[in-house]
């Protein structure tokens, strides 16, 4: 009464399955063509429109397929000429004309002139523009100031501004500024952003959906070649099976690497590349009520807080301890002579004293992920026991990433003494201008949940928003930097370095301080 | 019969409903709009104020539940905001990529489950069933998502005999053979804890069978035991079996979501976790329709198996 014998027939049959299911496996052994670079990125783009998507991820598929008048030069958050090849500004900083690129075609064939760069800011800024219904466009207040954009001759266009603006060319540089072909827009309308048309290096191949997005090397690019026949872009959005992929040789490169995945990757077989950028991470204190709204109190808990052991352990050394409100990554606008708050709980205790608020309760708001917050809960623990050795005694409320910023961004008042916040900018201007100044308290518009104000912060903001010279500028933001690292609205915390790792296949690989991903100079043996 | 199907689709009209008006409500109550989502660092009131405009959220909730309800009736779910498509294409997309996950794994675990059950059952307390139980167990206990990440270490990172994620390779790929090496480690751990339940459902509603009169006669008239259980006691016992396999369906489609994670498969489940966590509401919506729908579209075919097999439950 046996159910299973083992006649000839089942050991032939169970011979057969196993051969085809070796069958089926051999080819997985090949590894990825030469020539094609596959890239594991932490999302699905949105669409692949540059006026219409906000995300990094989306951004680093995007500046291979397009260009803007202006770009960072490589390795800095300088601007320099791109599909513009000078540019003159007005002497009151209102009228930007730039000359074009000569012979520059986009790749459906169609000429990049002045009236294409016209048709691109007119879609974004025009509400009766005929193509503006294929927005929405979130970021284009980033061109807010831009009151016109005339086409003076094929090769020349200008913008006249409502106010001086000196972050306008930097915001250029900006992937929101990158510029399509007016020709695919008509033809594709709302679809455009899935059949992207630019004039970069590599041009858009095909898009399978949650699966990868494929670009191709552009044969009649303007400038030098790319070095791969082909870039494909993989969306794995859970970060232990991207670091597997790594590691099993299914992605040749893969950014945003888990601090605590960077040991698998030592050794000759891969490549972590690092760089810092235009990132920092802080707490908001709340200055209007509470303990914090003695600023010897706020100073207390920047020595109080142990940044060093938050950089080295928590985040196992891929970010460096924040010194003030600006990121070092702005290097032209960063005030060298600053240091980091050391960590010193005894000084934090005298001030304590001194203000008569030892033993504060303190409520936190904490969440748990979010764009550049890191590892926000790991980080925010750490914070609550840095700040109970020196006898505050913080409660922790944690949010999920958006409820968060419901509950951050109206402002602290009435419900927190202290929040975790991080940006990332492209302007030494952008995170001071909307989240220092008293007219950028929440009721105002603005994201200063803590309800800092100092007039002198404010008037150095707003006169180096309107000084074009770029030295004068540095001086008012150096300024600045001082007085805000002194008032300490913020303990300033972390300056993140974002990483990413390449296979041994990968040559000619840099990391932009502006974490966008430039690809066409890369080799892939 | 025909009758009784009918019946069924329009009791199943007022829980369709019901879940559009609960899934609204839910997306419309938890905290967090889209355009915060979109804007990010950039979600100055101003502009939250003109990108809701944009994505039409500035109408009061009564109005937009309606008309969301009358476009869905014409077959229009909208577009998704964070993928920019029509809904109803993503949804058709993924859903298709999910039903080849469940699919295939809700087959397995109705196999292996079934299998194991019988073979424990004819040859209880044996070492068959002893081993069998202990796999069983194990595999009720270790959580699919658990399973999964060690089988990517195992077989993909280590081992290289499978691909670690996605369903079909970048290159060079896309037939059958392809699919069906991203399938395996996916559809193993999705059907681990089903097999173990269904495993030890069948086993209970055999030893029950194997007891009864009419076996013991097969038995006394000579049908070889192969054919008295595979024949006769199955057959039996699956009247009991059917409606657990139903309710597995139902686990193995819901457990999905954690193996899409896990493994990157592009299905509906991983689907619903970006659209939640980027607050794309329509897509929310729409997917959990759809989902619900199938799942509801199931429950009355399950039920109508059933009755066709047992005349005795009154149709």
């Amino acid at each position: 009464m046996s159910l299973f014998t083992l006649t000839r027939r089942t050991l032939m049959a169970a011979a057969t399955s196993m051969l085809a299911l070796g069958a089926v496996s051999a080819p997985l052994l090949a590894q990825t063509p030469p020539g094609v670079l596959i890239v594991g990125q932490i999302a699905e783009p949105k669409a692949l429109d540059p006026a219409a998507v906000t995300a990094v991820n989306d951004f680093r598929i995007l500046v291979n397929l397009y260009e803007g008048l202006v770009r960072y030069k490589p390795g800095t958050l300088e601007v320099e000429p791109q599909l513009a090849t000078s540019w003159e500004i007005s002497e009151d900083g209102t009228e930007y004309t730039f000359t074009l690129r000569e012979g520059v075609t986009f790749h459906d064939g169609t000429p990049f002139d002045a009236a294409a760069v016209k048709f691109n800011f007119d879609r974004m800024l025009d509400e009766s523009h005929p193509f503006h219904d294929t927005g929405p466009f979130p970021l284009a207040f980033f061109f807010s100031s831009v009151e016109s954009t005339e086409v003076v001759d094929d090769l020349t266009v200008k913008f006249t501004l409502n106010a001086p603006y000196a972050p306008f060319l930097s915001n250029l540089a900006y992937p929101t500024g990158l510029l399509v072909s007016p020709a695919a827009v008509e033809a594709n309308g709302a679809d455009f952003g899935r059949s992207p048309v630019g004039t970069g290096p590599f041009k858009f191949a095909e898009w399978r959906s949650n699966e990868a997005v494929v670009i191709e090397k552009n044969a009649d690019y303007w400038g030098d070649p790319a070095g791969t026949d082909a870039v494909v872009f993989r969306p794995i959005t859970d970060a232990n099976t991207r670091v597997a992929e790594m590691l099993a040789g299914g992605i040749d490169m893969m950014v945003e690497v888990p601090p605590t995945a960077l040991s698998q990757f030592q050794g000759d077989d891969f490549t972590v590349v690092e760089q810092a950028g235009p990132h920092v991470w802080f707490l908001i204190l709340n200055a209007k009520e509470g303990p914090f709204a003695d600023k010897k109190v706020r100073q207390a808990a920047n020595y109080a807080i142990n940044k060093e052991a938050i950089v080295n352990d928590v985040l196992e050394g891929t970010a460096d301890v924040a010194a003030g409100p600006t990121p070092p990554a702005f290097a032209w606008a960063y005030n060298e002579a600053l240091d980091p708050y050391p960590y010193d709980p005894e000084k934090a205790k005298a001030l304590l004293a001194e203000a008569g608020a030892e033993g504060a309760d303190l409520t936190f708001f904490v969440t748990e992920g979010g764009s550049g917050m890191l590892d926000p809960i790991s980080m925010g623990t750490a914070i609550q026991a840095d700040l109970a050795a020196v006898g505050l005694d913080v409660k922790i409320e944690t949010y999920e990433w958006n409820t968060f910023l419901g509950e951050v961004n109206p402002g602290l008042e009435g419900k927190a003494d202290m929040a975790e916040m991080a940006w990332m900018t492209n302007d030494p201007d952008t995170l001071p201008y909307l989240a220092l100044r008293t007219d950028a308290w929440p009721d105002k518009g603005g994201f200063n949940s803590g309800y800092y104000s100092n007039p002198e912060v404010d008037a150095l903001l707003e006169e180096a928003r309107t000084a074009t010279d770029q030295t004068k500028r540095a001086e008012l933001y150096q300024k600045m930097q001082e007085i805000v690292q002194e008032d300490a609205p913020w303990v300033f915390v972390a300056n993140w370095k974002q990483n990413a790792v390449t296979s041994d296949r990968v040559e000619n690989f840099e990391l932009e301080p502006s974490f966008l991903l430039q690809l066409s100079s890369v080799v892939k043996n | 019969m025909g009758a009784y199907i009918l019946k069924r689709l329009i009791s199943a009209i007022p829980v369709l409903l019901g879940i559009t008006v609960i899934v609204f409500l839910i997306m419309a109550m938890i905290p967090g709009d889209p355009a915060t989502a979109i804007l990010g660092s950039y979600a100055t009131p101003d502009n939250v104020e003109k990108l809701n405009r944009d994505l039409g959220l500035d109408k009061p909730l009564v109005q937009r539940y309606f008309i969301w309800l009358g476009n869905m009736l014409t077959g229009d779910f909208g577009r998704s905001f964070s993928l920019n498509r029509p809904v109803l294409d993503e949804i058709l997309d993924r859903f298709q990529a999910t039903l080849i996950l469940a699919g295939v794994s809700f087959v397995l675990c109705s196999i292996l489950g079934i299998l194991a059950g019988v073979v424990s059952a004819a040859r209880q307390y044996g070492f068959a069933d002893k081993a069998i139980t202990f796999t069983v167990l194990i595999g009720i206990s270790i959580p699919s998502f658990f399973l999964g990440m060690m089988m990517i270490l195992l077989f993909a990172v280590n081992l290289r005999w499978l691909p670690v994620s996605g369903m079909y390779a970048i290159y060079g790929g896309g037939d059958l053979p392809d699919l069906i090496n991203h399938l395996i480690m996916p559809a193993l751990a999705l059907a681990a804890v089903a097999t173990g339940v269904i495993a030890r459902l069948s086993r209970s509603a055999m030893l029950e069978v194997l007891r009864q009169d009419f076996i013991r006669t097969a038995r006394a008239k000579g049908v070889p035991e192969r054919r008295v259980i595979y024949g006769h006691a199955l057959r039996a016992a699956m009247v009991s079996i059917i409606p657990v396999l139903g309710i597995q369906a139902g686990f193995v489609l819901s457990g999905a979501v954690y193996i899409e994670m896990v493994f990157q498969w592009p299905g509906i489940g991983r689907m619903l976790v970006d659209a939640i966590l980027k607050r794309d509401i329509l897509l929310v919506q729409g997917g959990v329709v759809f989902v619900a729908a199938a799942y509801v579209m199931f429950n009355i075919a399950v039920d109508v198996a059933q009755s066709v097999l047992d005349p005795r439950i009154k149709t």
